[in-house]
C-alpha cells in the first residue's frame, strides 16, 4: 500500500491569502485499537482559521483522527495512540496536559445534537461554571447572550431561555451545541458530522454559522457530504483504510485531484 | 481511464455524451469536407445541401446542453467527471460554430459560382481547406482516445495554417489589384479563407479541452503564431 501522501498545498499559494499559523500538527500519528492499527502514521498540519474537511469512507480513519485533536481516544478502552500532535507547538498528550483544558480548548460537536436535559441558558453556561470562566450573573448573562448571537441561535431562543434546550428542533440543538463549545472560549472546534441528522434548512444554517465561526476559530469537520466539504472548507484531507492519501487545497481537491483513490472516492467510483 | 462509478447509470451517461460529441464532430468534418468539395467541383446543389444540413449540427448541440445540464443538476458531477462534462459542453459550442463557418462558406461559394473567380486562388482555399481539414480529423481522433500527445501536436500545427493563411492573403491581395474585376470574388475568398483559418483556431480549441479534460491542467505556454506579418502595413 502506498503510504505517501500527496500534498499539493506548497506549490499553491493559500486559498484565504492570508497564511495563518499552524494550530494543529501530527506527525506520525497511529491509532491502535487494541493490536489492530486503524490509523497508519497520519503528518498533516492545521491551520488556524480555517476549516478543514476530512474526508474518506465509513472506517477509513478520519474520525479516529478527529478524536486525536482532543484525546477523546482516551476514553476508549485499549486505545493507543502513538507519534506526536502538537496544539501551538505543545504536545497535547504530553504528561503536562490537562485533559479537561485541552477540551475547553478544543471544542467538539457531535453528530446528533445532544444538548443537557437542563435549560437553553445552563447548557451554555455549564462549560464556563465548571471551568471557573464566569462568576457574576451579569458575565455569565453575557458569555450567553454572546455564544449564542455567534451561534445563529439568539433571535430564535432569547425569549424562553428557561426552557429546556432538549425542546428546539434538530438544527436549533446542534447550534445549542455549538454555542455550548463556543461559550468555553475554545481554539477550535472540531465537528463530527454536525449536520447528518439535519434537515438540508438546518444543514444550510450551521454551514453558514461554520463560515462565520472561522473568522474566529480553526475548524476541523468531518463529514460524508462531500457537497459539504466542498462547500464550507478551505482545506480537505482524503482518508482511505487508515491512510491519510491526500491533502491539499478543497478547490483542488475536488476539481484536479493527485491520487487515483482520490479520484475514484470523490467522483463516485468503485475503489 | 478511471474504473467504473457506483451508478452505473452514471457511466451511461457519460458514454452518451461521448457519443454524442463524437456523432457532432462526424457531422462538423463532413459538412466541412463537402463545403470545400462543393467549392472545388462548383457544385451548387452540393453547396445547398451542407447548408441544410447545418440545422442537424445546431440540433445536436441543443441535444448535448440539455443532457449536461441534467447531468449536473442530478448528478454533481466532480473532479475529473466535471472536466468531463465542462469540456464536452465546449466542446459542442466550438464544434457548432465550425460547422457554422463551413456553412457560411458553402454560402459564400454558390456566389462565386455565378462569375469570374482566378483559379489559382481557387487551389490556394482547396490547400488550406484541406490542411484544416486534417487537423480536425486529427482532433477527433484525439478526442476519441482521450490521447493528450495527439492533441497536443494538432496545437502546435495550428502554425502551419497560419502561415498558410498569410500566404493567401498576399495573393488574394495580388489578384484584385493586378484585375480589379476579381474583387468581388477576391473578397469572397478572403471571408472564405478567414472561415477555414478559424475552424483552425477552433480545432486548437478542441485540442486544449482535450488535454484540460484529461490532465486538468491549461496548456502552459502560448501558442505559436504565425501569419503576424499581415496584420502590419505592407
Amino acid at each position: 500500500m502506498d503510504t505517501t501522501v500527496t500534498t499539493a498545498v506548497k506549490e499553491q499559494p493559500r486559498t484565504n491569502g492570508v497564511g495563518h499559523d499552524v494550530k494543529f500538527s501530527s506527525k506520525q500519528v497511529k491509532v491502535f485499537y487494541g493490536e489492530k492499527e486503524a490509523l497508519h502514521g497520519v503528518d498533516i498540519d492545521l491551520r488556524d482559521r480555517e476549516v478543514t474537511a476530512l474526508i474518506g469512507p465509513s472506517g477509513c480513519g478520519k474520525s479516529t483522527y478527529l478524536r486525536c485533536l482532543n484525546r477523546m481516544n482516551d476514553t476508549i478502552a485499549g486505545c493507543r495512540v502513538t507519534g506526536t500532535t502538537t496544539l501551538d507547538g505543545k504536545d497535547i498528550y504530553d504528561r503536562s496536559i490537562d485533559v479537561v483544558q485541552l477540551r475547553a480548548k478544543v471544542g467538539m460537536v457531535f453528530q446528533k445534537p445532544n444538548p443537557f436535559p437542563k435549560s437553553i441558558y445552563e447548557n451554555v453556561a455549564y462549560g464556563p461554571r465548571i471551568h471557573g470562566i464566569a462568576s457574576s450573573k451579569q458575565d455569565f448573562d453575557a458569555i450567553v447572550e454572546n455564544s449564542l448571537v455567534k451561534a445563529g441561535l439568539w433571535t430564535e431562543v432569547k425569549d424562553r431561555l428557561d426552557q429546556p434546550g432538549t425542546g428546539l428542533s434538530g438544527g436549533q440543538q446542534q447550534r445549542l451545541c455549538i454555542a455550548r463549545a463556543i461559550a468555553v472560549s475554545p481554539e477550535v472546534i472540531l465537528m463530527d458530522e454536525p449536520c447528518s441528522a439535519l434537515d438540508p434548512i438546518a444543514t444550510a444554517k450551521i454551514e453558514e454559522l461554520i463560515d462565520e465561526l472561522r473568522e474566529n476559530f480553526a475548524i476541523v469537520i468531518v463529514t460524508h457530504s462531500m457537497q459539504q466539504a466542498a462547500r464550507v472548507s478551505q482545506m480537505t484531507a482524503f482518508f482511505h483504510l487508515g491512510h491519510l492519501v491526500e491533502f491539499g487545497q478543497t478547490k483542488q481537491i475536488f476539481t484536479n485531484p493527485v491520487d487515483q483513490r482520490t479520484q475514484s472516492y470523490i467522483t463516485g467510483r468503485i475503489g | 481511464m478511471v474504473n467504473e462509478h457506483l451508478f452505473k447509470r452514471f457511466d451511461d451517461e457519460l458514454a452518451r455524451l461521448d457519443a454524442k460529441i463524437s456523432e457532432m464532430g462526424g457531422l462538423a468534418e463532413a459538412q466541412l469536407a463537402r463545403s470545400l468539395q462543393a467549392i472545388r467541383e462548383r457544385d451548387t446543389s452540393l453547396s445547398e445541401s451542407v447548408i441544410a444540413s447545418d440545422a442537424r449540427v445546431d440540433a445536436i448541440e441543443t441535444e448535448i446542453q440539455d443532457h449536461v445540464l441534467q447531468m449536473l443538476a442530478l448528478r454533481q458531477p466532480m473532479a475529473v467527471d466535471l472536466r468531463h462534462i465542462l469540456s464536452s459542453v465546449k466542446m459542442a459550442t466550438t464544434l457548432e460554430r465550425i460547422a457554422d463557418y463551413a456553412k457560411n462558406n458553402a454560402k459564400r461559394s454558390i456566389v462565386l459560382m455565378q462569375g469570374s473567380v482566378p483559379p489559382r486562388a481557387m487551389t490556394g482555399i482547396d490547400r488550406i481547406g484541406r490542411l484544416v481539414q486534417g487537423l480536425l480529423t486529427d482532433v477527433l481522433d484525439a478526442f476519441s482516445k482521450n490521447d493528450v500527445p495527439a492533441a497536443e501536436l494538432v496545437w502546435k500545427r495550428d502554425e502551419e495554417i497560419d502561415d498558410a493563411y498569410n500566404g493567401l492573403f498576399r495573393e488574394l491581395l495580388t489578384y484584385m489589384m493586378e484585375d480589379p474585376r476579381t474583387i468581388t470574388a477576391g473578397t469572397h475568398l478572403m471571408f472564405m479563407a478567414k472561415n477555414i483559418e478559424r475552424i483552425g483556431d477552433h480545432v486548437t480549441n478542441i485540442a486544449e479541452l482535450i488535454v484540460f479534460r484529461v490532465t486538468g491542467s491549461p496548456f502552459a505556454t502560448d501558442r505559436p503564431k504565425g501569419g503576424g506579418e499581415i496584420y502590419r502595413p505592407a
